[in-house]
C-alpha cells in the first residue's frame, strides 16, 4: 500500500522526461551551446581569414593552433582555481595580481639562487616553489578572512588584490625583473615536438633541431612545455572536481552551505583550501610567464583577471554557486582565445575584441537562465 | 515499563532574562511517535535544540539511551544517533539523491595505498537504493539533482538519510509544512513506518490533524512550561487548543 502511494509521489515531480520534444531540443542545445559556438566560430574564421588576406593566411594551421594554446595557458590557469571557488559560491578577484606577484617572486628567486651558484634546473625549481608558496600565502590569508571572519569574498579579495599589487610593485621596484639566466627561456618556450614543413623537414621530438634561416621559419613548435604542464593541471582538476570527496564538498558548499555545515563537512577548512588552490594556480601562471619572457613582471596579470572570470562564466559556472565544470572553463578560455586570435587575423581593430567578448559573456548567462526557465526551475537569485 | 530512550529531567534554558524553557521533564519511549505542541514562542524549539546539541541547558539533564549526555555541538548528538530534520532539510539541491544521503560521509575507494581516494559512486548508489527501499520510497532516478524533486520527496530523502545513518531518535520540525495534502499523507506514512521499525519520533508541529493522525502521545508547552502530557487517544482538538492558548493548565492549581 505504502509502496504504491510513494510511487504516486514520485510521479508528481516535474522531471525532465515530461518535457515536450521541442523543449527537450532547446534544453539539449542550451547544454552544449558552448561547443557548438566554438565550432561555428572556428568555421567562420577558417572561411573568412583567407578571404580577407587574399589567400595569404589560413586560420587553422599548426602554428596558429599552438599560438592559441599558448595564449590560453594563463587565462586557463587563473580560471581553474576560480572555477572551484565560484562553484563553492565564492569569488577570487586577486588572481590577476597574485600572478604578477608570483612572476616577480620567481624571477627574484631564480636570479638570487642562480647568481649564488646553483645550477640552472634547481634554480628553476626554486623559482617554482617561490611562486607557488608566495601565492599560497595570499590564498591562505584570503581564505582565513573569508571563512573564519565571515567577510564577503568579493571584499576580501578586492582588498588583497590591491595589497598584492603594491607588494609586487615594491619588490620589483616598479620595473621588469631582468638579469635572469638566459637558459630558463628553454623551459618556458621549448616544445615536445618540432615540425618542419616542406623540403628537408620532418618531425623532431623533445630537443629543438639546430636549424636557421629558411628552415627555422618553417619550423612549428607543437605542445610547448607550459601548455603540457597546464594540460596536466587541467586533467588533475577535472579528476578532483568530478571524482573526489573534495570536489563533492565543493559542489555541496556552493549548493547549500547550511546543509554542508550541518552534515559535518569541514566547511571553513574547505573554503581556505579553495582560496589556496586558486592562488596557487595563479602562482603557476606567474612562474610560467617568467620562464616564457625570461623576466619577472609586476603587471603581467592585470589584464587577465577579467578574461579568466569571463572564461569561467562562458563555461557555464554559476556565479551563485553549485554548478559548473572544469571542461566548461576550458571551452570558455578556448572561445576567448579563438575569438581574439581570429579577430586579429581579420585585421579587426583590437578594441573590438573586448566588445565581442563582453557580448558573449552576457549571452552565455542568458542561455543558462533560459535553461532554468525551460525545466521550470526558479532562476536562482543572488545568495542572501 | 520499558526504559525511556530519551529522558529530560528538570531542564531549564534562559536567554538573558527570558526563561525559554522552565523546569521541563519529559520521557520518550522506544517505538512511539510523540508530538510536541505549542504556540509560537512556547519553547518547543528551544527544548528540542537542547536535545539536538544546538543549545546547552542551564539546568537539568538529558539522558539518552540510559546515559547522561552533554552535547556541546549538534555533531555530538548526531554521533549518538539523535537526528534532527529541520524544515530546510539540510539537503544540497544541486546534488543527486545518493550524494545527499552520503553528504559529508562519502564512501571512498582507495588506490596506491590510500594515496589517491575517489568517491565510490556505485557503492553509494547501491546503499541509497537499499535505504530508500527499506522505507518503500521509490524515485524515478537517484542520479538527478534533487531540485527536480517535490517537497515530499525531498522530505523522504532527508528521512532516508537519517535512517541510513542509524538514527535512534528522530526529531522532525514541522515536517508537513509547505506540502500539498497528498504529500502530507506520504510523509505521515513514513513517520508510521519509522515507528514500526522501532525508531522513536518527536514531531514538532502546530498542525493538529497530524497529531491525531500519527502520534501515540503528546506534550503541550506554553510560555516555557509543560502544561500537559497525554495519550493522543485520550484528548481531542478543542481540549488541545485550550491547553495551547492557556485556558487549561495541568500544573496550575485549579
Amino acid at each position: 500500500m505504502a509502496r504504491v502511494e510513494m510511487k504516486a509521489v514520485a510521479e508528481m515531480a516535474p522531471a525532465a522526461q515530461t518535457l515536450t520534444p521541442p523543449k527537450r531540443f532547446v534544453l539539449a542545445l542550451s547544454r552544449s551551446w558552448a561547443w557548438a559556438f566554438l565550432a561555428l566560430m572556428i568555421v567562420f574564421f577558417v572561411v573568412t581569414v583567407p578571404i580577407v588576406s587574399f589567400g595569404a593566411v589560413n586560420f587553422l594551421t599548426v602554428r596558429n593552433s599552438q599560438n592559441i594554446l599558448v595564449a590560453i595557458t594563463p587565462i586557463l590557469l587563473l580560471g581553474l582555481g576560480q572555477t572551484f571557488v565560484i562553484i563553492a559560491a565564492g569569488i577570487d578577484l586577486s588572481v590577476g595580481w597574485v600572478m604578477s606577484l608570483a612572476s616577480v617572486l620567481s624571477a627574484l628567486a631564480i636570479r638570487a639562487v642562480f647568481n649564488a651558484g646553483l645550477p640552472l634546473f634547481p634554480s628553476v625549481v626554486v623559482g617554482f616553489l617561490a611562486a607557488v608558496a608566495g601565492a599560497g600565502v595570499v590564498g591562505f590569508v584570503n581564505g582565513v578572512i573569508i571563512a573564519k571572519l565571515k567577510v564577503p569574498a568579493f571584499i576580501v579579495t578586492l582588498g588583497s588584490s590591491f595589497i598584492v599589487r603594491g607588494v609586487a610593485l615594491l619588490m620589483s621596484e616598479n620595473t621588469t625583473v631582468i638579469g635572469l639566466p638566459p637558459g630558463i627561456r628553454a623551459y618556458g618556450n621549448d616544445a615536445l615536438v618540432y615540425f618542419i614543413r616542406g623540403e628537408a623537414g620532418g618531425l623532431h621530438f623533445l630537443a629543438a633541431p639546430e636549424v636557421s634561416g629558411e628552415l627555422l621559419r618553417r619550423m612549428d613548435r607543437i605542445l610547448p612545455y607550459p601548455v603540457v604542464l597546464t594540460a596536466i593541471i587541467v586533467a588533475i582538476a577535472i579528476f578532483v572536481l568530478r571524482k573526489t570527496q573534495f570536489g563533492r564538498h565543493t559542489y555541496a558548499i556552493g549548493g547549500n552551505v547550511e546543509a554542508a555545515i550541518r552534515t559535518g563537512i569541514p566547511v571553513d577548512r574547505h573554503i581556505i583550501s579553495l582560496y589556496i588552490l586558486s592562488s596557487a594556480t595563479a602562482g603557476i601562471a606567474g612562474f610560467l610567464s617568467t620562464l616564457r619572457f625570461t623576466a619577472g613582471s609586476a603587471v603581467i596579470g592585470d589584464a587577465l583577471l577579467l578574461s579568466s572570470i569571463a572564461a569561467v562564466i562562458i563555461g557555464g559556472v554559476s556565479l551563485f554557486g553549485g554548478a559548473g565544470s572544469v571542461m566548461g572553463t576550458v571551452i570558455g578560455a578556448l572561445i576567448i582565445a579563438v575569438l581574439t586570435t581570429g579577430l586579429v587575423m581579420l585585421n579587426v581593430e583590437a578594441f573590438w575584441q573586448f566588445i565581442v567578448v563582453g557580448v558573449v559573456v552576457i549571452v552565455a548567462v542568458l542561455i543558462d537562465q533560459s535553461r532554468d526557465l525551460i525545466i521550470g526551475r526558479a532562476t536562482r537569485g543572488p545568495p542572501t | 515499563m520499558t526504559e525511556p530512550v530519551l529522558s529530560i529531567r528538570k531542564l531549564t534554558k534562559r536567554f538573558g532574562g527570558l526563561v525559554a524553557v522552565d523546569d521541563v521533564s519529559w520521557d520518550v519511549y522506544p517505538g512511539e511517535v510523540v508530538a510536541l505542541l505549542g504556540d509560537n514562542g512556547a519553547g518547543k524549539s528551544t527544548l528540542i535544540k537542547c536535545v539536538s546539541g544546538v543549545y546547552q541547558p542551564d539546568e537539568g539533564e538529558i539522558c539518552f539511551e540510559g546515559r547522561l549526555s552533554h552535547f556541546a555541538r549538534p555533531m555530538d548528538a548526531r554521533r549518538q544517533g539523535i537526528e534532527t530534520i529541520y524544515q530546510d532539510l539540510a539537503l544540497a539541491n544541486n546534488l543527486d539523491v545518493s550524494a545527499n544521503i552520503f553528504l559529508g560521509r562519502e564512501a571512498k575507494k582507495r588506490y596506491l595505498a590510500g594515496l589517491i581516494r575517489t568517491l565510490d559512486e556505485q557503492m553509494m548508489l547501491r546503499e541509497s537504493r537499499a535505504a530508500l527501499e527499506s522505507l518503500a520510497i521509490q524515485f524515478p532516478s537517484l542520479t538527478q539533482p534533487i531540485e527536480s524533486l517535490s517537497g515530499g520527496q525531498r522530505q523522504a530523502v532527508a528521512i532516508a538519510r537519517a535512517v541510513y545513518w542509524d538514527a535512534r531518535l528522530m526529531i522532525m520540525d514541522e515536517p508537513t509544512n509547505n506540502l500539498g495534502v497528498p504529500e502530507q499523507h506520504k510523509v505521515l506514512e513514513l513517520i508510521r513506518k519509522l515507528r514500526d521499525q522501532g525508531v522513536p519520533v518527536i514531531l514538532i508541529t502546530h498542525t493538529l490533524p497530524d497529531v491525531f493522525a500519527v502520534s501515540d502521545r503528546l506534550m503541550v508547552m506554553r510560555r516555557g512550561h509543560k502544561v500537559t502530557e497525554k495519550r493522543t487517544t485520550e484528548t481531542h482538538t478543542e481540549e488541545l487548543v485550550q491547553y495551547m492558548v492557556g485556558a487549561l493548565d495541568d500544573t496550575r492549581v485549579q
